[in-house]
């Protein structure tokens, strides 16, 4: 059986390495902080938004639960950051950060249970249902949460105690941005790992996966806890760079939404919620200039017109651009191919 | 007590209504239909343009109503619907979203933001004292006309032979076109049917549940919790399920004001996890 595990390990590291077009997508990522100043608000908003659209991708590209409930998560989340700033609990937001996610995932890993049962539309009434829940209690506990006015008089210490968050978003965008790596990466190892080959073959069949002995249920309670942990990641952040929390962080269009931006950028492939957030804000900023009031509308088009035209075309237009993009980045970054290391 | 219990049930038929035919579109063709309550709000939008602009009597908007929103339905299923069965859940969620967005937007344009009222004839108003029981005339006409859907409803499915296909086509649908039941026909008719009711309750609950563009987002999940509690397989476990969460919602709201619909989205994850098929579903292997 050493041939078969060698093998496995050898194509697992082969499939883990980080491309010259991914480590230019990173090293552009980070250009950005210096080529566009005067952008930083928009562009930490998007960077929130693709943490989150990440934390959507592990469950829906990887482990194929479909959720209308994630907003849950990033909503507590960021309550739960907000308010320890505000009452000083935890004042070091890196700290709070942590914290944040670990409570979003503790929830996550409670309500798993509830998604382990039943079909996709049990799946979808679940997510959809715990979000809710979520969004009314905030609602009615407002003497907490500051109800529909929101979680006001929030102030964000310094990060780590150096860095004060200004008033352009320069120190929120770069904060976020190393979270957002950080986070990617791990997300990264999660994926490529034997871990995540066995999410991917429960995917595609959850019954012979059980049948090969991969425990089915507790790699979905895994992997939904760990994404769960990822939106609190998001939603803590955008309290920390606004200093603000309201109600609309639970609401069902956050996460409908989020299903958008992933579908724009294509799931099952991590860098589909990067790609999909920066086309995401990118479209909502242009429309919102057209029409500043309608431009649900128009979302509601593209998501329309996605699925009309279908999913898996424009996947595979996608395929063939990235390998192009591929082909043309191993031209310019050419270097030996490895001898296969086999003794 | 009385009276929530009559409001509740008043509340509750007006929602099985509104979601029969969200349950037969998923129990037929096992498609999400997101959308449905958009097909609720147009209903309702119908009858308030008819009756407080154009002046058309209130009882011949509501037929009216159901007629515009069926043949509505019908144009959507035909030229939309119909390319999204055979594909995947997460496309049907994806595209009935849109759908949703669209129609919010959309509505918003053109009559506005603000909250509408249809006006109801002078005769509806009030109420009546019955052992001491106040019931209001108008939801007394709501339990009426939806009793009487109910039962047409019953007969229509245990007694025609278009009830005897589509029940042929929920229990197995290959079989059913194995026997030559155009099943494709059957949903369109059903599809048609299902959201012209939605656009009749629209317009009977206008007055009850609020109309304003966000209303397919505000009920999509009393209709989700109707059809996931009460199954998709009958016609009377969504029945039961709508009257249980209507008078559940009122006394909730009277009782505990606090929780508000706190209420109901628990009592619903409770049943989905004790009874994941949903409270009155059969349970026949597939």
């Amino acid at each position: 059986m050493v041939p078969i595990a060698a093998d496995v390990s050898a194509y697992l590291a082969r499939r883990a390495r980080w491309s010259p077009l991914e480590i230019a997508f990173w090293i552009f990522a980070f250009a950005t902080i210096w080529l566009f100043p005067s952008k930083h608000l928009i562009l930490t908003e998007t960077a929130i938004l693709a943490l989150f659209a990440v934390s959507l991708d592990l469950i829906l590209g990887y482990a194929g639960i479909i959720s209308l409930g994630q907003a849950a998560f990033f909503g507590l989340a960021g309550y739960f950051s907000g308010l320890v700033a505000k009452y000083g609990i935890i004042n070091e937001p890196v700290i709070a950060l942590v914290f944040s996610g670990l409570v979003a995932a503790a929830l996550g890993f409670v309500t798993s249970f509830l998604v382990l049962r039943g079909s996709d539309l049990t799946r979808l009434m679940v997510t959809l249902g715990v979000a809710l829940m979520l969004g009314e209690l905030a609602n009615r506990f407002s003497n907490i949460t500051g109800g529909a006015d929101g979680l006001q008089g929030v102030a964000i210490a310094p990060v780590l105690g150096l860095f004060r968050f200004d008033l352009f978003g320069h120190t929120g965008y770069v904060y976020c941005l190393i979270v957002l790596f950080v986070s990617f990466v791990i997300a990264r190892r999660i994926v490529y790992s034997p871990f995540g080959l066995s999410l991917r073959s429960l995917k595609g069949n959850p019954l012979r996966a059980a049948a090969i002995g991969i425990p089915v249920d507790r790699r979905l309670v895994a992997i939904y806890t760990v994404a769960a942990g990822f939106a609190g990641l998001a939603g803590a952040l955008l309290t920390q760079t606004t200093a603000f929390c309201s109600l609309d962080v639970l609401s069902f269009e956050r996460s409908a939404d989020l299903l958008l931006v992933l579908i724009i950028g294509g799931t099952g492939y991590l860098y589909g919620g990067l790609i999909g957030a920066v086309i995401y804000k990118f479209l909502q900023d242009w429309i919102a200039s057209l029409t500043p009031q309608y431009w649900q509308f128009w979302i509601g088009f593209v998501l329309v017109a996605i699925v009309l035209v279908g999913r898996e075309r424009i996947e595979e237009w996608g395929r063939v651009t990235r390998a192009f993009i591929m082909r043309l980045g191993a031209r310019m970054f050419a270097r030996p191919t490895a001898a296969p290391d086999r003794p | 007590m009385l009276t929530i219990l009559f409001d509740g049930v008043a509340y509750g038929m007006l929602l099985f209504v509104l979601a029969c035919g969200l349950s037969v579109t998923l129990g037929l063709m096992n498609f999400i239909n997101l959308a449905h309550g958009a097909f609720a709000m147009a209903g309702g939008y119908c009858t308030v343009i008819l009756v407080n602009r154009i002046g058309v009597p209130f009882a011949l908007g509501l037929p009216i109503a159901f007629v515009a929103t069926a043949a509505l339905g019908g144009l959507f299923e035909r030229t939309l619907y119909v390319h999204v069965y055979r594909r995947s859940h997460l496309d049907q969620v994806l595209f009935t979203i849109g759908l949703v967005f669209m129609s919010v937007a959309a509505v918003d344009y053109v009559m506005g933001s603000s909250q509408q009222f249809v006006l109801i004839p002078q005769a509806l108003q009030g109420q009546f004292i019955v052992f001491g029981v106040g019931m209001s005339k108008y939801r007394l006409l709501i339990i009426l006309i939806c009793g009487l859907l109910t039962v047409a409803l019953q007969l229509i499915i245990a007694k025609t032979r278009f009830g005897s296909r589509l029940r042929a086509a929920v229990d197995d649908q290959r079989v059913a076109r194995g026997l030559g039941i155009n099943v494709g026909a059957v949903f369109a008719v059903t599809f048609a049917f299902g959201s012209g009711l939605a656009g009749l309750g629209g317009a009977l609950g206008a007055e009850i549940l609020g109309l304003d563009p966000t209303f397919p987002l505000k009920y999509l999940i009393y209709f989700l919790i109707v059809v996931t509690v009460g199954g998709t397989t009958s016609i009377t476990g969504p029945f039961l399920a709508s009257i249980l969460l209507g008078i559940a919602d009122v006394a909730g709201k009277y009782y505990v004001p606090k929780l508000g619909a706190f209420v109901i989205y628990t009592i619903m994850i409770v049943v989905l996890i004790w009874r994941p098929q949903g409270l009155f579903a059969r349970t026949t292997a597939r």
